[in-house]
């Protein structure tokens, strides 16, 4: 045995389930095929966002919302979070009825952190705007932070309590040798009573090790960054009816993501950006920021990331095989769990309770309809 | 669905001329994409307008250019001027900007043609105001007569000083010092080179004469010189540099309101690096360049590299790289069959090797020393854009971002509008100086569109055509 936990996946989900299973004093090896970071956990647009979460993740958001603010009292560092608000732009009647609508969603639930403003109060949170637009949906404890530095502040403090990280280790192999999961990699062997499965866009290949298939799709989401500009804007702006996230970060270049995909080849890990949507996005920023018109962009990017068909991820323990524990399937909007969905892992993993109710993470989700099909076919082939 | 053509060359040197000079004489159609008002590149930038008195004065070098761009003008190529590319992907769809118009082409094969660019070398005080590129000084001569109006001193490596100070010293322009910053000792390194450099033809020679106008001129020549510094508050006002005399260092001080520096030319690969293609080390050069097969073939299918872009080979070479290009783009687009190609490119597969047989001569004898590579000082500057200094590309790696592209995610160096293309080689140095591995263990930054900016306007009227 060569730890207590081995976590597949340096990235955010696999580095915040190492930190607090550390925590814990257990011993911890993580497994990274690149350096940390690579894919989805550096490249994120790196939203900290409640507003317009699916109602399952509604309470993990708010958890770990109250966990980003005191971020420096759980990694050391701020991880550069700014925490202005996010607000989702309504541009007419119709986008207004639809806030509205969310908002009356989000309160029945029993949660307050969506509230609708008023034109006013938009142009005084967002001065730069586009005339037509008439309110939007305000969360005010969202916010950003840098993904990359957010990375390296829970790899460190990880590493400052011991965990081990092993970066260009590609899985090769996964067997059960007595009690232990035996991780092959292509530079060594790792064994451990409890293996965690935290490999973001790679995470279906070890389910399918695993026995336990999940229908798991690659999308590269798109982003692109201009060059710097005079502070203008505190906030992150989403529209109601349109692809956008629309922030300008601390050294004053903005960033714009509208979730449009980019081409991928899953065998060369590779991305390649697709100029037409990004003119699409490009539109909705000129119809909603005209002031942005002249300004150059300067890069543009896309990340390799896990998307469920539901769109929330899958948490918790294997359905098939024991002391396998999954987090992965974020679906481009995990950045802001990752906290929280470490202090739950490890809480599964130590045998206690998850703080939070999970069951709609559970990735049974995927093997009743695959159960039934199977059984279907035996009785088919009995009859 | 963007317009597709079959040959698209991006650029108009001496490779780019050939190439499509070339694939135009054997009925391909082709597509030349300019950045530059004219054809000519760099080195015979602004040849077909250039008034006589300059050519003259440009020297005869400069007037081969004239012939290049006649032959390419008579082949039916198309010319695109002023467009320039801000984008080449593997599928080789092409985003280029004409006119303030965006758009996406589509190409069979593609060539890259897009020269070199000169080696970017911080030292302390390069940024101040007054210190410029000696190519880009050339540039300024070449197309528009604009010299230092003071004087100036020139600093740096390689035989471009040498003919920028000769030019200056015909065009009557006063050089109060011409800096060599090559160690000495390459000298030494460079003489089991010279036979081969002898055979190449008239570099040498060219070189001797520029030196000995020179000295005829009266222009102070210092060789082995180190320890170069900018001096200024606001804009700079002395040069300040370490010379060897008889085993004793002194430390001297020119004043100047102009320094020139150039410590030669690496090829431009921001275009093959955002395709993806393979790129390797060339330690002879000290630079990454693609990694090609003899035709100019990369690793990614349908794209080719010629002249500079290559790898550092001068004008004439890049003519032999050009023609082959294009005759291998002929072979597989069905023009011509294998055995006609390699007929047709006989001769220039050999007088590139002939040409090129004076590179390790000059490679040696031009080498940087790790001390030029390597800033040693912890607050010199290394990317401008984000005003990243040394010190801190040390205390990233100490850090646990042990590669340029971890380096480049944590202290967003070379994520600025240059795109890494003035730090990258730096950064690189000194990451595997601090792991004291060379940098050859390390791959160069990922480089993202656009690889030159493009405002959102622009992108929103993106258009194919």
């Amino acid at each position: 045995m060569d730890a207590d936990v081995v976590i597949i996946g340096g990235g955010l989900m696999g580095s915040s389930t190492a930190l607090h299973l550390a925590m814990a004093d257990q011993r911890v090896i993580v497994l990274e095929k690149d350096s940390p970071g690579r894919h989805a956990s550096g490249v994120n647009a790196g939203g900290l966002r409640q507003l317009n979460r699916h109602p399952a993740e509604i309470p993990l958001a708010v958890v770990a919302a109250e966990m980003w603010r005191d971020i420096q009292s759980l990694v050391g560092s701020d991880c550069d979070v700014r925490l202005k608000g996010q607000v989702r732009v309504a541009e007419n009647e119709a986008d207004m009825h639809k806030l509205e609508a969310r908002a009356t969603l989000v309160q029945s639930l029993g949660f307050d952190h969506e509230q609708i403003i008023e034109r006013d109060r938009l142009f005084q949170l967002v001065p730069a705007v586009a005339p037509h637009c008439v309110g939007g949906l305000y969360t005010a404890g969202d916010g950003f932070a840098r993904p990359y530095h957010a990375l390296t502040a829970f790899r460190h403090k990880a590493e400052s309590l011991g965990v081990v990280y092993r970066t260009g280790c590609r899985v090769t192999a996964l067997d059960r040798v007595g009690g232990d999961w035996r991780v092959v990699t292509e530079q060594s062997r790792v064994e451990a009573p409890i293996l965690v499965n935290c490999a973001g866009a790679w995470a279906d290949k070890v389910c399918t090790d695993l026995g336990e298939p999940v229908p798991l799709e690659v999308g590269a989401p798109m982003m692109m960054v201009t060059e710097r500009l005079p502070h203008f804007l505190d906030l992150v702006v989403g529209a109601a009816s349109r692809k956008l996230s629309f922030k300008q970060m601390q050294n004053g270049t903005v960033l714009i993501g509208g979730a449009h995909l980019a081409a991928h080849d899953m065998a060369q890990e590779a991305t390649d950006i697709n100029f037409a949507k990004l003119s699409e996005s490009s539109r909705t920023v000129l119809a909603l920021f005209p002031r942005m018109a002249q300004v150059r962009i300067v890069r543009t990017w896309a990340g390799l990331e896990a998307f469920m068909p539901d769109r929330i991820p899958v948490i918790g323990p294997s359905a098939k095989v024991p002391n396998v524990f999954h987090a992965f399937g974020f679906s481009a909007h995990g950045f802001q769990l990752s906290p929280v969905v470490g202090r739950i892992m490890a809480q599964l993993i130590l045998g206690q309770k998850s703080e939070i109710a999970i069951e709609p993470f559970a990735i049974q989700r995927f093997q009743v309809a695959d159960d039934m099909q199977s059984s279907e076919r035996v009785r088919a082939i009995a009859s | 669905m963007p317009k597709s053509y079959a040959l698209v060359v991006i650029g108009a040197g001496p490779g780019g001329l050939c190439a499509a000079t070339t694939a135009a004489n054997w009925g391909l159609e082709v597509v030349v994409l300019d950045e530059q008002p004219a054809p000519g590149g760099q080195i015979y930038r602004a040849i077909a307008q250039s008034p006589p008195d300059r050519s003259a004065l440009l020297g005869t070098d400069y007037q081969h250019g004239a012939e290049l761009v006649q032959a390419f003008q008579a082949s039916g190529a198309q010319y695109w001027p002023e467009t320039s590319v801000w984008s080449l992907n593997a599928q080789r769809q092409i985003g280029i900007l004409r006119q303030g118009q965006a758009s996406l082409i589509q190409a069979k094969r593609v060539i890259v043609a897009s020269g070199a660019m000169e080696r970017p070398v911080p030292f302390p005080g390069w940024t101040l105001p007054g210190v410029m590129n000696a190519g880009a000084a050339q540039i300024l001569l070449k197309s528009a007569g604009v010299v230092p109006a003071d004087g100036t001193v020139i600093a740096g490596v390689g035989p471009l000083p040498l003919l920028v100070a000769w030019q200056y010293l015909r065009a009557g322009v006063g050089v109060k010092a011409i800096l060599e910053l090559s160690p000495l000792r390459n000298l030494w390194r460079a003489v089991p080179y010279l036979p081969g450099a002898l055979g190449a033809g008239d570099y040498l020679q060219r070189g001797l004469k520029y030196t000995l106008d020179l000295v005829r001129g009266r222009v102070p020549i210092h060789y082995g010189v180190s320890h170069l510094q900018a001096l200024g508050t606001d804009r700079i006002e002395a040069v300040s540099y370490g010379c060897d005399i008889l085993g004793v260092q002194r430390r001297k001080t020119v004043t100047t309101d102009s320094l020139l520096v150039h410590f030669g030319v690496i090829p431009r690969t921001n275009l093959t690096q955002a395709v993806g293609c393979q790129h390797i080390w060339d330690r002879g050069q000290q630079c990454w360049r693609s990694q090609l097969d003899r035709w100019g073939n990369t690793t990614v299918p349908g794209i080719a590299v010629v002249g500079d872009s290559a790898g550092i080979g001068g004008a004439r070479s890049a003519e032999h790289s050009g023609r082959l290009a294009a005759l291998e783009a002929a072979r597989s687009l069905g023009i011509m069959s294998a055995e006609e190609r390699d007929r047709q490119a006989h001769n220039d597969l050999n007088w590139m090797k002939r040409d090129l047989q004076v590179r390790p001569f000059l490679e040696a004898l031009y080498r940087l020393p790790d001390s030029l590579l390597i800033p040693a000082d912890d607050s010199t500057l290394v990317c401008r854009c984000e005003e990243i200094t040394a010190g801190q590309i040390r205390a990233a790696v100490r850090h646990g971002h042990t590669d340029p592209n971890r380096v480049k995610f944590y202290l967003r160096c070379g994520m600025g509008p240059c795109q890494g293309r003035q730090c990258a080689p730096t950064v690189a140095h000194v990451v595997a100086a601090e792991h004291k591995c060379p940098v050859s263990e390390f791959q160069p930054f990922r480089v993202r569109p656009p690889i030159r900016p493009l405002s959102i306007n622009q992108l929103a009227h993106l258009k194919d055509v």
